[in-house]
């Protein structure tokens, strides 16, 4: 029972250092702001959760200590990073970061300028 | 009128803030009641529970926020003072050095046999002191256009 326990720990813990990881290369190798908060909203947001599920696992299991302020924070985690990353780069392109030059469709470019036109807002 | 600010709709942000306030508001309450026997009390608490009031300060309004919570937080620090001072000074007239605390066994309708310490009393004029002086220094500071 302790090594399937210990088995489950080992590789939702790894699961989630590897995904860590790729949200790092991620955030050097990408070439704009919107493709690296992409990296960096998604990978990094599961990669912690799966670590923090291997870590409850570890202490409901091996040592027989049930913890839901873990539970609570995957929820948190869940809810709230996407949310930042959203925010951060909707805040970004309204500040007017240029997206990467390969980019072939913006969607959000005439809704921006619309809703400037309607407010009446001057460059 | 013309102006420079883009006005836009935080429909995504202002719902994740009305959701995520209640999770960190309600594991503040667990973090101020849990500071006896584990890792917490009241600063801790009290600096979650103000850091909610911020996130909501955030995704609204200051404006929207006091309408919400009409509380005076220069009143709610004064309270959180008196209320320690208050505990700190009672055993001078049992006859006991000042800040001695009492504690003792009870039985409540749901929690069973529970500690009542005093020292919680304190506490809770140390959270009401932070949450008061932290938004008051938010206020402010946010006010000033």
């Amino acid at each position: 029972m302790t090594v399937l326990a210990n088995i489950l720990v080992v590789l939702f813990i790894s699961v989630g250092v590897i995904f860590i990881a790729v949200a790092a290369i991620g955030l050097f190798r990408l070439p704009d702001l919107y493709t690296r908060a992409h990296a960096a909203s998604k990978s990094a947001t599961l990669g912690v959760m799966s670590v923090l599920i291997g870590v409850f696992l570890h202490f409901w299991l091996i040592e027989d200590h049930f913890n839901p302020r873990i539970l609570l924070g995957i929820l948190f985690i869940f809810m709230t990073g996407p949310v930042g990353g959203h925010i951060m780069s909707r805040s970004s392109y309204i500040a007017g970061v240029k997206p990467w030059s390969g980019t072939v469709r913006d969607d959000l470019k005439p809704e921006i300028e619309r809703m400037k036109k309607e407010q009446n807002v001057q460059d | 009128m013309k102006t420079n600010k883009l006005k836009t709709n935080d429909l995504i942000l202002q719902f994740t803030a009305k959701i995520v306030f209640f999770i960190i508001f309600f594991f503040s309450i667990h973090i101020f009641f849990a500071g006896h026997y584990t890792p917490g009390g009241g600063f801790v608490g009290g600096l979650l529970t103000s850091s909610a009031i911020v996130l909501l300060v955030i995704a609204f309004d200051l404006k929207t926020v006091r309408k919400i919570l009409p509380i005076n937080y220069m009143y709610m620090t004064a309270t959180g003072l008196i209320i320690a001072v208050a505990t700190a000074a009672y055993p001078i007239f049992d006859g006991k050095p000042f800040f001695t605390h009492y504690f003792d066994y009870f039985d409540l309708p749901l929690f069973g046999k529970t500690s009542l310490h005093t020292a919680a009393l304190f506490d809770l004029g140390v959270f009401l002191v932070v949450v008061g002086v932290t938004m008051t220094i938010i206020q402010t500071i946010g006010e000033d256009e």
